[in-house]
């Protein structure tokens, strides 16, 4: 990207006195500012935060498995564990995790704006989250709730002896905070790019954020109103999804999945956007079919919301229904193929370099894979009656949700944290937590595919004695996978303190966030406008410095 | 690389917000962001309206049972009350473009009175369903052989007349913040992005109720 530069070249590179970081001092400065890098700081604490939260219950779902009894754990217990670290990580870290942090803190600097359309609405989604975030925690110390993550009524709306209405208004506050996030990139897209940047030189980065943004706007008020429709049945006894007036219980699930089968994508395409910036970059080349990715992305975010039947094939819906939403599931395939196929295009004569981000990039085209042919698998009516409720599916979410946007949030820290922080991580210790993550993740959630072929069924804390061997792996392999997960956090809390300066473009990439951009960026990101002239990822031999 | 720059602006027009180059960025942006999120009360509402037609479609006897509990004439006053209360909203809009700071403030005065009846109305309407027992949870009576389904319908009136009243009560709330803006004079003819805004909003509460009223009072009536 030819882009207008203000001072000086890249070699020699001297970082302005004052930038985000240190303009302005004390709490205040962090609360109430209306800076969109401060408030994806923010966020990256308070997700982190919940993530650790949400993986404490998984460890101890990990542990109770470990044995066929039921021993760790009453069932009413378990219960409770399963359901809180899916509405933790759902709800609370995977839904923001890269568009309200890597995003909050990209999209404006990508397009070249000074900030967000909107910076207090920017600010009011934090302090949105957090009350949502706080009224979950209080939720989980009064006594947790045993619903499941989806809610569904009849138990939820009259049966349930847990603290369902507190959670799911902690739910209801989260979805508010990323309808207000998704807001703010759709209009900050339209309106605050840069002389020059059309839609077509946008960074791919910024179409993933576009489409997911699409889905907060129009999946979001959904969940939101089908929660309050399940609370008012709950709190006045007023009916909606209660068979003794009539009412339909699986109108619930209707409701519940078409937003939550389209939020499912709000957990992968992000990332897909983190891949197709590292993977140009890595490869030193121009991603291969950009249009094609770029719509890809868009395709994926119209799709889904033409799917959410096939999570209710054994709900009471017709057959011809079923196929249907069978066949649209398998369409879902084909955008997402053209993504991997692309990146591997991409990568395929490329001077790639075997790097942090390189290893996450890997990791994730791998799990990717995995977790999207199993898709298939599921999609297909007749098999998904047999797999429907068993490990199987625990298996496949979580190569698409953990495999995919986890894989995808950090291999994107590590590739904007010099950016970020302005300091470089340990290369070394980075390569080791990427291949940790890696190999933890298949050893947890490989053997949950074969233990759901065989039969074992999801939310029991029992199971019988022949399934132990696969569950041990699977617990023994969360504990390398916590590893994986902890060690970054260590590693760059300390390179804040410790670590060496970054320089403005460490990785030789493209993009204003890069070129144009401080290391850490001003707080205004640009001294001027920037005016781009140049498409996006027009990478050259790599320069010799 | 080009060496070329787009010049900071020198003057920083009243009203401009400093992410913005120009008061024309500006208002595009915060029209759009409007019109976003009044897509996501559409599908906001839109779960309480499909729920509704699943219902209609399937108790057509209890649901016009339930229309004829409602008070039509209420209803239809309260709809006058509220295309008045556009179309004075709409003045307010125009008012404020031509830089008019008392025409803007008695429009918005108006616009908050005419809210403010329709909201007693409301109340009259709602205190009288509690008095006959037509409030499913808290206040029920049973009613005839429908008497079950006829508690959806009413959980139905009241879960949607109940979110567009909410809606009408935050938009009384944002009136008084606009009529305090106004009467201290914030808005001139070129900056008045938060008052058209605000129209957006108030038409939207509108057409909600424009729906809901014809559902719920006259569908099956005769």
């Amino acid at each position: 990207m030819a882009i207008a530069e203000q001072d000086g070249n890249a070699s020699g590179y001297a970082a302005p006195e004052t930038n985000y970081i240190n303009n302005g001092y004390g709490l205040k400065s962090w609360l109430l500012t209306k800076d969109h890098k401060r408030i994806a700081v923010l966020y990256m604490i308070s997700i982190s935060i919940f993530f650790a939260v949400g993986g404490l219950f998984a460890g101890l779902i990990r542990l109770e498995l470990l044995t066929p009894q039921g021993d760790f754990s009453h069932s009413d217990t378990y219960n409770k564990l399963f359901t809180m670290h899916g509405v933790v990580m759902i709800f609370f870290f995977l839904v923001p995790s890269i568009p309200a942090t890597l995003g909050n803190f990209l999209v404006p600097i990508m397009i070249g704006a000074k900030d967000l359309a909107f910076p207090r609405i920017n600010l009011l989604s934090w302090y949105v989250y957090i009350i949502g975030g706080t009224l979950g925690v209080i939720g989980i110390l009064a006594g947790g709730v045993d619903t499941g993550w989806t809610f569904y009524t009849p138990y939820s709306s009259t049966y349930s002896n847990s603290n369902v209405l507190i959670v799911a208004f902690a739910g209801f506050l989260a979805g508010f905070s990323s309808i207000l996030t998704g807001l703010n990139f759709i209009v900050t897209i339209h309106t605050m790019r840069a002389p020059g940047m059309t839609w077509f030189r946008l960074p791919l980065f910024i179409w993933a954020h576009y489409a997911t943004s699409i889905i907060m706007l129009l999946g979001t008020p959904v969940i939101a109103i089908t929660l309050v429709l399940m609370m008012l049945e709950r709190a006045f006894g007023f009916g909606f999804f209660d068979p003794r007036l009539g009412g339909d219980p699986v109108l619930f699930q209707h409701l519940f999945w078409f937003y939550s089968h389209p939020a499912v994508y709000i957990m992968i395409l992000p990332s897909m956007g983190v891949m197709s910036e590292m993977i140009a970059c890595i490869s030193r080349k121009r991603v291969f079919g950009y249009e094609f990715v770029a719509f890809s992305s868009v395709a994926i975010a119209i799709l889904g919301f033409l799917v959410w039947g096939h999570h209710m094939f054994l709900s009471s819906q017709s057959t011809y229904a079923g196929m249907v939403f069978s066949v649209i599931t398998f369409l879902v395939a084909v955008p997402s193929a053209i993504k991997t196929f692309n990146w591997t295009a991409t990568m395929y004569k490329g001077s790639i370099v075997y790097n942090t981000p390189m290893y996450y990039v890997m990791g994730y085209l791998g799990l990717f894979l995995v977790g999207g042919l199993t898709g298939l698998f599921l999609s297909n009516m007749g098999l998904d009656i047999h797999l429907h409720d068993t490990y199987f599916i625990v298996a496949h979410f979580h190569y698409i949700m953990v495999g995919g946007q986890v894989m995808g949030y950090l291999g994107g820290m590590h590739f904007w944290w010099p950016k970020i922080s302005g300091k470089m991580y340990p290369e070394a210790l980075g390569k080791a937590s990427a291949v940790l993550v890696f190999l933890g993740f298949n050893l947890t959630f490989f053997p949950q595919f074969v233990l759901g072929y065989m039969g074992m069924p999801r939310r029991y804390h029992s199971y019988p004695d022949e399934f132990q061997i696969l569950n041990v792996a699977s617990t023994g392999g969360a504990s390398v996978l916590a590893l994986g997960y902890l060690l970054p956090g260590i590693y760059l809390i300390w390179s804040i303190f410790k670590g060496a300066n970054a320089p403005q473009n460490p990785w030789g990439a493209k993009g204003l966030e890069w070129e144009v951009a401080d290391t850490p960026p001003t707080t205004f990101n640009f001294e001027s406008t920037p005016v781009v002239t140049e498409e996006a990822y027009q990478y050259g031999p790599i320069e010799e410095h | 690389m080009a060496a070329d720059h787009v010049d900071h602006h020198e003057h920083h027009p009243h009203g401009l917000a400093h992410q913005f180059e120009d008061m024309a960025q500006q208002k595009e942006s915060v029209l759009l962001g409007m019109w976003s999120f009044l897509i996501t009360e559409v599908l906001f509402f839109s779960g309480y309206f499909l729920t509704y037609l699943v219902y209609r479609t399937q108790y057509p006897v209890a649901f016009a049972e339930g229309s004829h509990e409602l008070d039509i004439t209420m209803g239809a006053f309260n709809t006058v009350v509220l295309i008045l209360s556009s179309l004075t909203m709409a003045m307010a809009v125009h008012k404020s473009h031509e830089g008019s700071k008392n025409g803007t403030l008695g429009y918005l005065i108006a616009t908050f009175i005419l809210g403010g009846v329709f909201l007693c109305v409301k109340y009259v309407e709602y205190s009288a369903k509690f008095e006959h027992g037509l409030v499913p949870g808290l206040a029920w009576h049973p009613h005839g052989e429908h008497s079950p389904q006829l508690a959806l319908f009413f959980s139905l009136y009241f879960g949607m007349t109940g979110m567009h009243a909410l809606h009408m009560i935050i938009g009384a709330g944002l009136l008084i913040w606009l009529l305090v803006k106004t009467a201290k004079g914030t808005y001139t003819a070129e900056y008045n992005a938060p008052i058209e805004v605000f129209g957006l909003y108030w038409h939207f509460v509108d057409i909600v109720w424009i729906f809901l009223f014809p559902l719920l009072y006259l569908l099956g009536r005769h």
